[in-house]
């Protein structure tokens, strides 16, 4: 069953294969062959499951990829508690969106090319998450975020999607020089980058060495799971399908990054500096990612946004080591489970309504769409942490470890975990109310294409996914958490779920206190949106709470401020030449002198004279140089 | 040379000759003068069917010689015609590289299928602009000089890749850059500006030329021998003067650093990727640089391995400036050619890296990403030939707007090239960069391969500016049309494609070769 | 270098810095003289280049005004002959010794430069018109 593992990946990668290369002739029956693989996947993955025991981890090396002298790459898989986890989540989630997708995407002329892609993705994501390898990590890493560039850019058509892609894929390099510059430094003190090699050597290298590869990998998790300072592409991603904000940016890829740091366990286990510093990031992003979810009307960017903050919470828990671990991991299950819920209902929400995002426009939709409505609603209230549901569960237990930190890192992680439950609450609410309750606003109006607007429930193909994820949202949270069940399988993986005794709150009043200020949050949004009718247009004048989630928006200008410091100046440069030079071309304009490109194309001025001069500078140079070094 | 020796009055001691060795070159180079013939004797109808035959009969020949001769060679090399060809696994491998590369090259350089009568001008001597001039673009005729001319090249490059005294290494460098300047010249369409790409490559050529001559010479002066061993055992004695050996050393490099196409000796790359005809763009980005790295590598691990700590500072120096250079005055390329060019000059930055890792590791890495990159590049120029528009190739990237509409296999095709040169996995591109990064920062090189990352992530942008242009923007109104390519330039483009995705996914094979062994010191 | 050893001193220098001096005075004496003691008349032919009365560069007019391409070529041959016979002229000295691989090498390079030879005469290359 293990050896034959390797049938996970090649699964979909050969359904994307035949999809991609196969051309139009595939058309007629593409979009079932793309599901039928992943669902192949899936059900290879529960036999796996439950055929087998994950005690151990079980390498299998497929063949051997990169061998030159020192260095041996393996091209392998390995088989844990943790990445079984993953597949199951990948590859259940997947199958239930690929399914979704068949409806969603029946008016697209190119359907089978989307699922062609979503194949890529789903082949990728496993072989980052099974390689036994940093190295074959990295390439899955490269794999899905090609995927995800391909498909935030599906809608060719829009040049923000385009924006969008570039940015995804930009912002995602900066994360993989962190990635790669670990993986490298790895291979340098190790001698190996498979994990078996590398856990079993780590502890044998300088601790500077050790907090450095756990820093740079945590700049490679920010990339990918939009995490501070790289969170600004996610909200942007959201210009693809909306299957894909479920998949990729909500459900899987973007939990890489929480995957790549519990992969790692036993290099954070080392370094008390990088862990601190994974809490510090996750706790500070989940706080932006929420104040700043309240200030869209945009459904899909505030759903985003509540993405980059549940992030943040798996990272904080991360962060705490054997104490967060699991929790991380649980969380990220039914964060699974019910944000690709969220999206998905969103999605049937836009479906019905031509495609509209602006939740304005929206409003007492649960009349009409009563499926849709339910199944979101159930979304909701997991997410908000209603008593007994998913959220409940797993996000209560991170904010209980989080506060279970001694000294001021209880108080400021566990008070963030906290204070960003109740706005969790709040624009989750207003969100909900928006949509769903309220008067039909979009009676009076049209959409931007001239239409008039006639909601509908979608069709059972679009349905069926949704009720089978609002069920996970239900429940998963009590089954995984309930008698340590996941901490417990995941052990031998990650190592056993750690419990704090010098908290700096009791354990017994955290669950309750967190209820408390998510019921806070959820009454003052139903007392800003719920009582009264809100305008279509975006009112300019108005009373301080709403001003209050307005000044959010002064939130974001202050991420991009933040984006633009150091740390991406390099990126964002690029991005201006970018803007300047091609942009600029492409519109038939000249490109512009403007960037320190266009100052040095200069120096290219087709002169033989000025090249034969800059030769000479440059040997001059070089002479001088080497004598110098010579002499001094 | 050998009759120089003619003073002494008894029979001269001939020299050996390793011809089972040498065979390839000699085949190359001897197809070549056929070649010349064929021009004088064969009918003008004749000529293009014939030196296609014999070009590429030439090449596989040379081949199979290779091949023949790999499996008995001895593991430790030899050298061969009075210690002047080193004849070793890294200059097996080379010759390897440069005779598939070439095949691809010349196959691209025999279509006739995209422009009717080739990419290459009729009648090279009529003055561009004139009557006479505006005639012969729609004559199917074409200058078949360029099938010997290659093979010169060809031939000049495997010696350049086994010379072993600094002296054959001058020679071959002429021997292959003479054609290349000719070749820049020949394109079909846009006379002026490759009579102008030709022009400036042969100048700046001359130029750097007479660099590595001055610095040969000073090297002499140092050493008393121009045999790479002989300058390595002098750099072990300790009374001679360092100013003749470094400035010998500063000089040199300038040379081998020009053909290369490193940055800040890159000037003439843009110009002449731009100007010259597509298919010999091709071969002069795929095959001069395997050459002038190969030759780099012998030189710096064979004579200056011993004094690498003095010279390693300044080329840390040379290659991050190429390696800047590349990556961001590539972001404001409009011309697709002139952002391949300066793609190179990145990618140089890189092998340089590689190049300066005297390890086994940094030569095998070094090796096979001049393969991996060959390859690529090979078949991105092949590429390119086919997106042309009423005035022959259109190259302003304007002009690829949208194109994966009109084209997608074309545009797939592209991408997945593109991809290679950033280095995304499953690519050769990615294994390229891994394998001569590991092997520098083991060697000691951490920060450089911190830089080198940086300019990769910035470069990886430019290429991927491309691919939303073809992907995600609306075709021009007047755009280009993608010709349906021959026979002849499918094979190339396959071949490129093929290698690029196999050393991407298997690379193993290629990386046991790369490694095969060390350069024959003697 | 030879006689010396590094601790030899700069003394062997010496008689290359006096050619140097001097030839650097001779120059500047010969380019300051002309001026000086020479008669200051001038006309036409003395403004040309090189004071010998023919335009090096003709005026580019379109087409026209070019050099005959046979001039190189003659040139190049005139060239390529000389290199040659730089080369034949050693091995006939040493013939006997070289013996019948001498031979062999000398006709074989002879062979290869009459490569070049035959091309340039199919070509066209020697026809005057």
């Amino acid at each position: 069953m293990i050896a034959s593992s390797w049938l996970l990946v090649a699964f979909p990668a050969l359904g994307a294969l035949i999809l991609l290369a196969g051309g139009k002739r595939t058309d007629a029956w593409g979009h079932l062959l793309g599901c039928a693989t992943v669902i192949a996947s899936f059900v290879y993955g529960l036999v796996l499951f439950f055929s087998t025991s994950f005690d151990q981890a079980s390498d299998t090396t497929l063949y051997s990829w990169i061998p030159v002298g020192a260095l041996q790459v393996d091209f392998g898989l390995r088989i844990d508690a943790l990445s079984v986890i993953f597949v199951l989540l990948i590859t259940g989630v997947g199958a239930l969106i690929h399914i979704y997708s068949i409806g969603y995407m029946s008016d697209d002329a190119n359907r089978r090319r989307f699922f062609g892609y979503l194949n890529l993705f789903v082949a990728s994501m496993l072989i980052l998450v099974l390689g036994n390898s940093f190295v074959t990590l990295y390439l899955g890493w490269e794999g899905v975020g090609l995927a995800s560039y391909l498909l935030i850019g599906w809608y060719q058509d829009r040049p923000t999607a385009a924006t969008a892609a570039k940015k995804a894929f930009l912002m995602n390099r900066v994360g993989d020089v962190g990635l790669a510059l670990a993986i490298f430094l790895m291979f340098k003190y190790i001698g190996s980058t498979g994990y078996a090699e590398v856990f079993a050597g780590i502890g044998d290298i300088p601790p500077a060495a050790i907090t450095a590869i756990a820093l740079l990998l945590l700049l490679g998790a920010c990339g990918k799971s939009g995490q501070f300072p790289l969170q600004a592409w996610l909200p942007d991603a959201m210009e693809g399908p909306t299957p894909v904000s479920a998949l990729i940016h909500a459900a899987t890829m973007v939990t890489a990054g929480v995957y790549l740091i519990a992969r790692a366990a036993p290099i954070y286990n080392l370094t008390e500096d990088g862990r601190l510093v994974v809490t510090i990031v996750g706790a500070f992003t989940l706080l932006l990612g929420s104040i700043i979810g309240c200030a869209y009307d945009d459904i899909k960017k505030v759903l985003a946004y509540s993405t980059v903050s549940q992030i943040g919470y798996m990272m904080l828990a991360v962060g705490l080591g054997p104490f967060g671990y699991a929790l991380g991991i649980a969380h990220l299950l039914t964060h699974g489970f019910f944000k690709a819920g969220l999206f998905l209902g969103a999605g049937s929400v836009m479906h019905a309504m031509n495609d509209e995002v602006d939740m304005r426009k929206f409003g007492g939709l649960r009349s009409k769409m009563p499926i849709t409505f339910a199944t979101f609603g159930l979304g909701y209230l997991a997410i908000i942490g209603f008593p007994f549901l998913s959220g409940f569960f797993t996000k209560d237990a991170i904010i209980e470890a989080a506060f279970g930190q001694e000294g001021w890192r209880g108080w400021v992680f566990g008070g963030a975990a906290l204070l960003a439950a109740g706005i969790t609450g709040f624009y989750m609410t207003r969100l909900v109310l928006l949509t769903f309750f309220g008067k039909q606003r979009w009676r009076e109006i049209k959409s931007s294409d001239g239409r008039d607007f006639h909601p509908h429930e979608s069709p059972t193909v679009m349905t069926a996914p949704m009720i089978v994820l609002a069920v996970g949202s239900v429940g998963a949270g009590a089954w995984l958490i309930l008698g340590d069940r996941l901490a417990d399988f995941l052990a031998p993986a990650v190592g056993p779920l750690a419990e704090s005794e010098h908290g700096v709150l009791p354990h017994a009043i955290v669950p309750w206190l967190t209820v408390l200020i998510s019921a806070l949050g959820v009454g003052l949004a139903w007392m800003l949106f719920g009582r009264k009718e809100t305008a279509v247009e975006r009112p300019q004048n108005v009373a301080w709470p709403v001003r209050a989630a307005r000044k959010d928006l002064y939130g974001n200008a202050l991420n991009e401020t933040l984006v633009a410091t150091p740390s991406l100046w390099a990126t964002r440069f690029a991005v201006f030449l970018d803007n300047r030079g091609v942009d600029g071309a492409v519109n038939g304009l000249a490109a512009a002198l403007g960037g320190g490109s266009g100052r040095m194309r200069r120096l290219q001025t087709g002169f033989v004279r000025s090249y034969a001069l800059s030769m000479l500078g440059g040997t001059v140079l070089i002479v001088a140089a080497l004598l110098m070094v010579r002499f001094s | 040379m050998n009759v120089f020796l003619a003073q002494q009055a008894d029979r001269i001691e001939l020299p050996a000759i390793d011809y089972a060795a040498i065979l390839p070159m000699l085949i190359i180079l001897g197809a070549a003068c056929i070649g010349v013939l064929f021009e004088a004797f064969l009918p003008k109808h004749q000529r293009w069917p014939g030196q296609v035959v014999l070009t590429l009969l030439a090449i596989a020949a040379a081949g199979v010689a290779l091949g023949a001769y790999v499996g008995g060679s001895p593991a430790e090399g030899t050298t061969t015609l009075s210690g002047t060809l080193s004849i070793d696994r890294p200059a097996l491998f080379l010759w390897g590289t440069l005779l598939a590369l070439a095949l691809g090259a010349v196959l691209l350089i025999a279509d006739r299928s995209i422009e009717p009568g080739g990419a290459f001008v009729a009648q090279a001597g009529i003055a561009p602009g004139t009557v006479q001039d505006r005639a012969q673009v729609g004559s199917t005729g074409m200058q078949t000089e360029v099938f010997p001319l290659a093979l010169f090249a060809l031939g000049g490059m495997m010696a350049f890749c086994s010379a072993n005294d600094l002296l054959t290494m001058f020679i071959a460098l002429e021997v292959l850059s003479l054609p290349l300047y000719l070749m820049c010249g020949l394109a079909r369409r846009r006379r002026l500006l490759s009579q102008e790409a030709a022009v400036k490559y042969f100048l700046l050529g001359a130029f750097a030329s007479a660099f590595f001559l001055y610095g040969l010479a000073l090297l002499y002066g140092y050493a008393g021998s121009v045999k790479l061993a002989d300058i390595a055992n002098a750099t072990a004695g300790t009374d001679r003067s360092d100013t003749l050996l470094f400035a010998g050393l500063g000089l040199l490099m300038v040379g081998l650093l020009f053909k290369g196409s490193v940055g800040p000796f890159h000037t003439w790359t843009p110009d002449v990727y731009q100007g010259a005809p597509t298919p010999v763009t091709a071969f002069m980005a795929a095959c001069t640089k395997v050459a002038a790295f190969g030759g780099m590598l012998r030189v710096l691990t064979v004579a200056f391995e011993s004094t690498s700590w003095e010279w390693r500072g300044v080329l840390w120096g040379v290659a991050i400036v190429s390696m800047l250079i590349g990556a961001v005055l590539g972001l404001t390329q409009t011309d697709v050619k002139r952002m391949i060019a300066y793609s190179s000059i990145a990618h140089a930055g890189f092998l340089l890296i590689g190049t300066m890792a005297l390890t086994e590791d940094g030569l095998s890495g070094t090796l096979f990403y001049l393969l991996a990159y060959g390859f690529t590049t090979l078949a991105a120029f092949g590429v390119i030939s086919l997106v042309r528009d009423s005035t022959g190739e259109a190259t302003h990237l304007s002009a690829w707007a949208g194109l994966a509409k009109r084209s997608p296999l074309l545009a797939a095709v592209f991408t997945f090239l593109l991809l290679a040169l950033a280095g995304i996995p499953l690519t050769s591109g990615f294994v390229g960069k891994f394998v001569v990064f590991s092997a520098a920062l083991s060697d000691g090189m951490a920060p450089l391969v911190v830089i080198a990352l940086v300019f990769s992530a910035v470069a990886a942008f430019f290429y991927l500016r491309v691919v939303v242009l073809m992907y995600f923007s609306e075709p021009a109104a007047d755009g280009p049309t993608v010709s349906v390519p021959g026979a002849f330039t499918t094979a190339a483009i396959t071949l490129g494609v093929a290698v690029t995705l196999l050393l991407g996914v298997l690379p193993a094979f290629a990386l046991d070769w790369a490694g095969a062994g060390g350069f024959a010191i003697s | 270098m030879a006689q010396g050893g590094p601790d030899a001193g700069l003394g062997v220098y010496l008689p290359l810095v006096l050619i140097f001096v001097l030839a650097l005075a001779f120059a500047t004496l010969s380019v300051l003289l002309g001026p000086l003691l020479g008669p200051s008349r001038f006309n036409r032919a003395k403004f040309s280049a090189y004071e010998c009365g023919i335009e090096p560069s003709p005026q580019p007019l379109v087409g026209a005004g070019r050099m005959p391409v046979a001039y190189y070529v003659t040139a190049m041959l005139f060239i390529l002959f000389d290199i040659e016979m730089v080369f034949l002229f050693p091995y006939a000295v040493s013939a006997d010794a070289l013996g019948l691989w001498g031979v062999a090498a000398a006709t074989l390079f002879i062979a290869t430069f009459f490569i070049a030879d035959a091309y340039v005469w199919r070509r066209g290359g020697l026809d005057w018109n």
